[in-house]
């Protein structure tokens, strides 16, 4: 299946004539209706809330936020002029900015409630110009993000990442800004699978994922991160060859002369010596 | 755009991060336009201590309309009161205990915020001077590179 952000960078591939195929497709508005339900239903927000839409496109996840029970109340950017022209033909409710999320959201602290992201962040990932570095990119969006989220705020980003080298760069740049971050998979293993990163800011009860799904039917927890921790305290164990290796690359890493790797390495020497 | 957007926006350039003058962003050849919205008493009540007031008052002058020099206080309102099913200006009304003069504020923040509209115009950051533009109520905010 071909990816867009293969062909074109965000702001071009959406020109007008993609716009309004993508805003008319009833297939894409069924799709979008439902990861934004998903993504409200994550959020759990009982009192009417001030929300950013970060690509919000034509508004059409907007549309769902304000018609939702309670209405609430969303500004919207998106880097795609042509998308935001047909927002402002569809005469959409949120306010709607030009902006690159990549650049850092300009928003003073503690400004929202909550944040939403539907298929949008995989787009930072893209190599577009010369010298832009998605790493960075990555960062400044999740670094401004976090700081424009009240305390207690929450965000859940739906993206389609290439692959898992790209879903993690995504998560471990959430996790250095500072969130409580998890990710939830509907209908794994199936060609309809949908990422939601589910970003927490702070807070009692609500410190990471665990915390949102809690009172959610059919959702398992997989909890990687006492397997982690097991694996690095067993790590390196001092003497074992996966020790040896591993300080041999490190000295060859520092430019060091370092005797080259054998299937002796490592062992212990025969008795004969 | 919305003054209540206007409220939370502040100068992207990396250089006036740490500046206080890169917030608000004044308003220059605005045109306005007014525009009708659902009134939402609740989210009002909820926005209200997270408004920077002084920045309100400042920008809305610059649009040509003056507001109270303090923030006004209300009751915080909680979703409770609602009732069954009434509608948002129902459970104000009933018995929660809102006055008159609170709805007054409501209804003229209200305005402010919710249903003023800068349909044309620039943004100007008070400490780089960067000129946002503003077209058919869209802010412009994207930066040039070198920026960033």
């Amino acid at each position: 299946m071909s990816r867009p952000e293969d062909n074109l960078p965000p702001d071009l591939f959406y020109n007008d004539t993609e716009s309004r195929k993508y805003t008319t497709s009833s297939r894409i508005q069924n799709i979008q209706a439902s990861m934004t339900n998903r993504a409200l239903e994550l959020l759990g927000l009982e009192t009417p809330s001030l929300i950013l839409d970060i690509g919000c496109g034509s508004g059409l996840s907007g549309e769902i936020l304000s018609e939702g029970d309670p209405p609430h109340t969303w500004i919207g950017m998106d880097i795609s002029p042509s998308m935001l022209a047909v927002a402002l033909d569809r005469e959409v409710d949120g306010d709607l900015l030009l902006g690159d999320m990549g650049q850092g959201l300009p928003f003073r602290a503690g400004s929202f409630d909550a944040a939403i992201s539907i298929s949008a962040i995989q787009w930072l990932c893209n190599e577009d110009e010369k010298g832009v570095d998605p790493k960075t990119r990555l960062s400044r969006f999740f670094d401004s993000l976090y700081a424009c989220l009240k305390r207690d705020g929450k965000a859940v980003c739906q993206f389609y990442p290439r692959d898992d080298k790209q879903r993690d760069m995504i998560c471990s740049a959430a996790i250095k800004a500072g969130f409580g971050a998890g990710l939830l998979e509907d209908d794994p293993e199936t060609k309809n699978k949908k990422l939601y990163l589910v970003l927490t800011v702070g807070g009692e009860g609500n410190k990471d994922i665990t915390g949102v799904v809690k009172n959610m039917d059919g959702v398992d927890v997989y909890d990687n991160r006492k397997k982690l921790l097991a694996k690095a305290k067993g790590e390196a164990k001092q003497g074992t060859k996966a020790w040896i290796m591993k300080k041999k690359e490190a000295d060859r890493r520092k430019g060091k002369i370092v005797k080259s790797d054998s299937k002796y390495t490592g062992r212990k020497r025969n008795i004969k010596f | 755009m919305k003054l209540l957007t206007a409220n939370f926006l502040s100068c992207a350039v990396k250089a006036c991060k740490s500046s206080p003058l890169s917030f608000p962003l004044h308003f220059r050849d605005a045109e306005l336009a007014s525009k009708s919205v659902p009134y939402n008493p609740l989210l009002l009540s909820n926005l209200l201590p997270r408004l920077d007031w002084p920045a309100l008052v400042t920008s809305s002058k610059e649009l040509g309309f003056t507001l109270p020099d303090t923030k006004p206080e209300l009751p915080r309102l909680s979703t409770s009161t609602g009732g069954d099913d009434g509608d948002m200006n129902m459970s104000v009304d009933g018995g929660s205990g809102v006055g008159e003069e609170d709805e007054k504020t409501l209804k003229m923040l209200h305005k402010v915020l919710m249903e003023t509209e800068v349909v044309e115009g620039k943004m100007v950051c008070g400490s780089c001077g960067f000129e946002y533009g503003i077209h058919q109520s869209v802010g412009n905010f994207l930066l040039p590179s070198h920026l960033v």
